[in-house]
């Protein structure tokens, strides 16, 4: 097919992760964290597809790993938004900074 | 685009972004032969997601409106955290040799089915069903969460 060597694809999935890592750093609103946790999350996919398709390709495992994440960030969106809509009628804002109670 | 989705101070605009890069990374995908996956990718994230991330920033806030600049301290401190970190990686991956196997990469859908339905040595019946428990876990947990508020206020 072709021959691009696997250490670009794990180029592209490690700076996938920082900037979702820089994203998880500098905002302080909730929805947007969680943006930046869905691109760490994707990333780490690239990461399981490319090592199934280029080191062990008569296996499966990578693929099963994939599945089984994608479908706990999508569990973990819907809870997440869940808590963020909650917390939002209760504090009419959803800064990390506001919500408070919990810290002393 | 993932970049712009993180910087972008209208928060709209950034999950757009946000869509552009899965739909990217859905891309990769299909180039590295894993349609399923790809498929999988498009319907659960870009058909989801990113409605769902979207539904609730309408619900919460003006999307007009301009999110404050983070400080000035914290986006040095990260960006510096960040690059280290990247430099750090990128090192290890480009020493390490990885050895690659020259072979066709066979994922049917049907391989795939039947090996995740599978209860012998090499099959993943038992993470297919901590992961629908999981779901049912999930669900349950979010129609708590909604209603909890409701007695409380009145």
């Amino acid at each position: 097919m072709s021959d691009i060597p696997v250490t670009h694809i794990l180029f592209v999935s490690t700076a996938l992760f920082f900037i979702g890592m820089y994203g998880l750093f500098t905002r302080r609103n909730m929805i947007t964290m969680l943006m930046a946790i869905e691109l760490m999350l994707n990333s780490v996919n690239i990461n399981f597809v490319a090592f199934n398709k280029y080191l062990y390709p008569d296996k499966l495992d990578g693929i099963f790993f994939t599945i089984f994440i994608i479908t706990i960030a999508a569990a973990e969106a819907a809870v997440a938004i869940a808590i963020i809509i909650n917390l939002y009628r209760s504090h009419n804002s959803i800064d990390v900074e506001d919500a408070t109670e919990l810290k002393y | 685009m993932g970049v712009l989705s993180v910087t972008t101070r209208k928060i709209f605009r950034s999950a757009i972004w946000l869509l552009f890069s899965l739909v990217g990374i859905a891309s990769l995908y299909f180039w590295m032969d894993v349609q399923f996956i790809a498929a999988v990718q498009i319907v659960v994230y870009v058909g989801g997601i990113v409605v769902l991330i979207i539904f609730s920033i309408f619900l919460t806030q003006q999307s007009g409106k301009e999110m404050p600049k983070a400080p000035l301290v914290r986006t040095i401190a990260g960006a510096l955290a960040v690059l280290f970190g990247f430099a750090f990686t990128y090192l290890l991956i480009d020493q390490y040799g990885f050895i690659t196997i020259d072979q066709p990469f066979d994922n049917d859908v049907a391989r795939i089915g039947k090996a995740m339905l599978n209860t012998n040595q090499g099959g993943y019946s038992l993470p297919f069903e901590v992961v629908s428990m999981l779901l049912l876990a999930a669900m349950v947990g979010c129609i708590v969460i909604a209603l909890k508020t409701k007695p409380e206020e009145k």
